[in-house]
Order: C-alpha cells, then structure tokens, then sequence
C-alpha cells in the first residue's frame, strides 16, 4: 500500500468537508429566506438566478468585497480571531461526522466526544468578539450567550451520557450501527433503553438550539434588543465567517441529534442496496433526515417569539436539567434491571 | 419581574437606546442608565423630527394647515384629520351633513383597525417574532386599498375637508368593506391561537411592565395604555363627537395593569372598530357629503376653541384660538403618544432591558406625532 495514501485521502476528505461545510452555509442561508417566505407569505429571493439561487454567491460576493474596519477602540486581535474561533471548530466537528457507514473523514473511537470538545469553543468566539468590539450592546449580548451555555451544556451532556451508557461507545459509526434494522430500532424509540428516550431526544434538540443561539433562544443575537448582539460592530466578511459557523453548527447539532436518535444513516427499511449504492443509500437517508432536521429549526425561527433571558435559564436549571438527570438514574436502572427480568 | 436593591452607581454605565435602534420604530433616543441588564434610570430624548407644526399651523390658512394632520401620526392619520376638522367645524360653527358624518366614522374606524394591525405585527416583532407582521400586512393591505380608492392617498390621508369631505365613496367601497371585515371576522382567531396563546409570548408580556392607575393620572395617559390599566375612559364615549352616539359598541378595559392587558385592549378594539364599520355601512344615508353653507375661507369668529377625538394611540386634542383671520392666532396640538411615552421613565425602572422594551412596544409609540 502507497504510505502516502492515508494522507491525500485526508487532505481530499477534509476538502470535501470545507466544502460541505460553506456549501451548507450559503445554501441554508437561501433556504431560511425561502423558507421564511413561504411561511410568511412571500415570494423570498427570486432576482439572482433561478428562484434565486444564486442569491447566496451574490451575497458572499457583496461580503468579500466589504472594507474590514475595526472600530478603533476595539481590540484589534481578537476582533479578527473570534469569527474564526467560531467558524473552525464547527468545520472539525464535521471530521467525525458519518455520512454512510464508508464516508467518514476519520472514523475514530472518540468521536462524539472531539464534537463537544470542539462545540464548547463556539461560545468561546461570540464572547471574545463582543467583548473585543468595545460595544455596549455586544458586551451584553457575549455576557448572555456565555451563561445560556453553560446553562444548556449540561443537560445536553446529561442525555448524552446516558445514551452512551447504553450504547457503550462513543464512535459515531458503532453508535449508528447499533440502530440497524426497522425504524423502531433508532435510539429514539427504544422503550427498552429508557422509557424517556423521546423526551431526551427533545431535551437533546433543544439544547442543539440553545448552544448554536437560534431561535427562540437567539440571546447573543436579539436584533430588536442588541441590534446585532456580540456582531454588532462585524463589518463585510467578519460577519459573513460568524454566519457561516453559525450554520455550520446547526448542522452539527441537527447531524448529531440524527446519529445519536434517529438512525444517522440507518434507512428506516432493513434493505439496503450492495456495494458503492449502499452506501449512497445511508448518504441519502442521512442527508434526509439532516435537512429534515434543518427544516424544523428554520420553521421554529419563524414561528415563535424569542423567550425572555430568565425565562430561557429557569427552563434550563429548573426543568431540563432535573428531568435529564433523572433520566439518567432511569437509564441506569434499566439498564440493569431490564437483562435481569 | 425582578427586583434590583443594589445601588452601587461605579457599576453602572450609559446605554444610548436610539436614535437608530430596532425597537425604537423611528427616531427616539432613550437614555438608559444601566446596571449589567437592569435598567436603572431611562430618559427619553426627543425632538430628532421636531417639524414645528403648531408654529406652521399659525402661518397658514386654516384650509391650508390641514395635510400637516396626516403627518403627525401617519398610521392613524385620519383620526388628526377629524380632530383638526372637528376643531375649526366647532369654532366656525359649520353643519356637517349626515352623510358625510357616517363615512367620516367608517373610514377613521378602519384605519384604527390598519394602525392596531401594524401595531400588532411591530409588537410581536419587538419581541422577536417575524411571522404575525407579515400576516398583519397581509390583512392591512385590503384597508389601505379600500381608502386609497376614497381618499386618494395610502398613508398620509387628507380626506376631510371643514364641513364634509373631500369626495364621495365608490360602488366598490362598501361591498369591499363588508368582504373584509368579513375576512379579518375570521382570521383573529388565527391571530389569537398563532401570537396571543403562544406561552412564549404570555411568558413575556403577562405580569411584564406594570403601569398603575397612580402613574396613568400622573402623566396624563390615555387610550389603550390607560385602559389596559383600568381606567375606562374613551373620548368616543365619555365626550361623543360626530355620529358616534349612534353606535352599539364597548369599550375594552383590562384591569391588570400590564403590557398584556393593553395588548388584549387592542385586540378587542379591533373587534370593537368591526362592529362600528358594520352598523356604519348598515345605517349609511344617503345626501350630500358637503354642507351646502360650508364657506370657501373660512374665518372662524374670535374665541378659544377645544376638541377631542380618540385616535388609535389615545385622546387628540386640537385648541384653536380665532382672532376671526383667515389664519388660527394660536394652535395647540395634545398628542397622546407623548403623554404615553413620559410615563416609560418611571415604568421601566428596575426592568430587564428586553422587558423594558416589550413595554416601550406596548405603548404604541409613533415618533412624529411625539415630536410634532
């Protein structure tokens, strides 16, 4: 075997990956306004190419071609570290992502837990860009969506670990695997793990919304409160990177709920097609339920209001985080007793 | 809401909410000092579209000072309009004809209802949800084109004139009308299922920014701000104008004093405002729409003269001193908005920044009409 095959196998999947990663961007961008329009009643872009496709090509262009002005009272180095801060940890987390059982960027045992390494450093970028504009209004908002996740981290884990005590691994691939077979195999509906597995999968959910700061919980960017939030003073392209890794990470959050609960690339049929067809079989499944996922996010954006600060703490401390650690201890209980009967 | 007892003013520092700010719908400044997101002191800072009206008013005729109505609260111009008219109608003593009275209601009563639609999609807004003004928009439109085929105008209405109006409805107006105010009959509950039993939203505006009677006497509020705290009191019922004592309608008063009773004040207003528009197109005579004796220049004889229209946002008053010129020697405009707006300092104390902002939300400001 070519030694240098490993290696360019790398650099052509984390290509692909970068790729998936800004495709998903523009592209989601388009479809939130599409989306968005259609529930609103409206038309949504349709100038730029077809149905406006293009829209999003035209935007990055309008983006790029921005002046990069750093407001003089703000700290010039971490104005320009914290879009990337945001936007390079979700593109890692895609490394570990299975899109089939085959198509994986690196197919290692700790995978799930690389993504919540990666996740926690998000937070890290909004703070450190609203605290280095030297705006009011983004200090407040980097202070909001610091305390929003640290609030939101802990439970999402909680259901986490639990799952993983049942399935005794934190491979991504071994945990899809796990799923085989009718729909009623996903983790989502196995009774017999926990009898509270749909609720952990709608604590999961909305903790994913929580941490990637979307609606109704988008605190750091409440644009009738804090104008921009934390991006307040991002001009051209240091937005545009803040937009992108926010996408980027809710399709991170929206590909993890789809691995851990609702079968990843598992079809909801235990038929699949042999050789290269089966695995674009589980990459069609997977894109499926992922955009499926997405669909929800954006419609939930464009129905509810946005919850009030304690409100969205209280939720937290007061009910996801005793619900789930109850469901741990059940977990665990089951998980004992259930062989046992 | 929760209370903040700390006082140390080193932490403290100045948020300038405004002049350009999403929340504030216009050029409002508000001078917020904050302690992290409390709001400890606020002080509304106008005048950044002072126009002058009242000194305008006094260097024209009194025909000629009749747009600038329609320009002080654009989205209930028509109400500024009657209150101006009505004025000058009460000092020059003119008749204004039946006719002409019941479409004055007709058309002032749907364009409460298109200032509360807006009001309502910009509320929700305030509060983060984008869908409800676009289907308030939706609803909104068919008003604007209805009284764009009477007055001629979609926004700034000039449509009454000192002893009738400018020009009589079409064909098209009143089957227009009844299709939709039977259209908009069925999608408030749409409105009520989507935005007012949504728990977010009751979260947010329940037991949120309290305004009490004690402050409403204080500042002299009116409209849905002080009928949302108890107080029932509507020029329309409390001193009659025009033909409104031929009406059938309630008031709407919410005793509990937060944003969500005014926000359910008008709600049932636009209910309200339905009913008026219905009974108006049943009971519609038929004559002329200009009194025959309406003078050409008017000249109202000397004397101090006072009227009160209710407008969307609460009591218009129009005072006019004559010195019996084709000019008004002194013009006195009361604007609800302002009163409404000088009770934000003292309501928003000790409140959250975005609680403080649903409130601002639930006062209905129109800037223009504040700073005149």
């Amino acid at each position: 075997m070519n030694p240098l095959s490993e290696p360019i196998r790398l650099v052509i999947a984390l290509t692909v990956i970068i790729g998936f990663a800004a495709l998903n961007a523009a592209y989601l961008v388009w479809l939130e306004r599409k989306g968005a329009g259609h529930i609103q009643r409206r038309i949504g872009p349709k100038e730029v190419g077809p149905y406006g496709l293009l829209q999003p090509l035209v935007d990055g262009i309008k983006l790029m071609t921005k002046q990069l002005f750093v407001p003089c009272e703000a700290d010039p180095i971490l104005f320009k570290v914290a879009p990337l801060l945001v936007l390079v940890p979700a593109i890692m987390s895609f490394v570990t992502i299975p899109f089939s059982e085959t198509l994986v960027a690196r197919d290692i045992n700790i995978g799930l837990l690389m993504i919540f390494a990666f996740a926690s450093v998000n937070v890290l970028g909004v703070l450190l860009g609203g605290w280095g504009s030297a705006n009011k209004y983004a200090v407040i908002a980097a202070a909001r969506s610091v305390s929003q996740n640290v609030a939101y981290e802990i439970p999402m884990l909680i259901t986490v670990i639990s799952l993983v005590m049942a399935v005794n691994t934190l491979n991504l691939n071994e945990i899809v695997r796990g799923q085989e077979g009718w729909f009623f195999h996903w983790h989502i509906f196995r009774l017999d793990i926990s009898l509270l597995m749909p609720v952990s999968f709608l604590i999961f959910f909305t903790c994913s919304l929580a941490e990637t700061n979307r609606a109704p919980f988008d605190m750091a960017e409440a644009e009738s409160e804090l104008i921009a939030g934390a991006y307040t003073e991002y001009p051209g392209m240091g937005f545009g990177v803040f937009f992108m890794g926010e996408y980027a990470n809710i399709v991170i959050g929206c590909a993890l709920s789809v691995l851990l609960f609702l079968g990843g690339w598992q079809s909801p049929i235990p038929w699949a097609p042999a050789g290269i067809l089966g695995s674009l079989w589980g990459v069609f499944w997977f894109l499926i339920k992922l955009y499926a996922l997405i669909w929800t996010v954006i419609w939930i954006r464009w129905t509810y209001p946005r919850t009030q600060f304690y409100n969205l703490l209280n939720l937290s401390w007061k009910y996801l985080i005793p619900i789930s650690l109850f469901n741990l201890i059940l977990t665990g209980l089951q998980i004992k007793i259930v062989p046992w009967l | 809401m929760i209370s903040t007892a700390r006082d140390n003013s080193l932490e403290t520092f100045v948020l300038n909410l405004g002049p350009q700010h999403p929340a504030t719908h216009g050029v409002l400044r508000v001078k917020l000092v904050m302690d992290g997101e409390y709001v400890v002191q606020a002080e509304p800072v106008l005048g950044y579209i002072h126009r002058m009206h009242e000194k305008m008013g006094e260097n024209r005729t009194w025909a000629q000072f009749l747009p600038n109505t329609g320009r002080m609260d654009y989205l209930g111009a028509l109400s500024f309009n009657l209150g101006y008219v009505a004025a000058v109608e009460r000092a020059a003593g003119i008749e204004v004809p039946e006719r002409a009275e019941y479409l004055r209601v007709i058309t002032t009563e749907l364009n409460r209802i298109s200032s509360h639609l807006l009001w309502f999609g910009a509320f929700v807004l305030d509060l983060g949800g984008f869908t409800p003004l676009l289907y308030a928009f939706d609803d909104r439109e068919i008003i604007l084109d209805l009284l764009e085929s009477v007055t001629g105008s979609r926004l700034t209405y000039c449509y009454f004139r000192f002893g009738g109006l400018y020009n009589d409805i079409d064909d098209a107006f009143v089957p227009g009308t009844r299709e939709f105010i039977k259209r908009l009959r069925g999608r408030m509950p749409m409105y009520h299922d989507l935005v007012t039993k949504n728990i977010i939203l009751m979260k947010r505006l329940i037991d949120v920014g309290p305004i009490s009677r004690e402050m409403v006497r204080k500042y002299g509020a009116t409209g849905p701000v002080a009928r949302g705290s108890g107080i029932d009191f509507d020029v329309r019922k409390h001193e009659p104008y025009s033909v409104y004592p031929e009406f059938d309608f309630d008031i709407p008063v919410y005793p509990e004093c937060d944003s969500m009773a005014r926000y359910m004040v008008r709600m049932d207003e636009i209910e309200q405002s339905m009913r008026i528009i219905e009974q108006g197109l049943d009971k519609l005579p038929d004559g002329p729409i200009m009194a025959a004796k309406a003078p050409k220049i008017v000249k109202p004889p000397k004397g101090d003269y006072y009227h009160a229209v209710e407008t969307p946002r609460g009591s218009f008053g129009v005072r006019v001193v004559s010195d019996a010129t084709n000019t008004p020697y002194r013009m006195k405009l009361r604007s609800p908005t302002f009163s409404n707006l000088s009770l934000f300092g003292e309501a928003c104390e000790g409140m959250l920044l975005p609680d403080a902002l649903a409130l601002m939300g639930s006062l209905d400001l129109v800037i223009p009409e504040i700073d005149r």
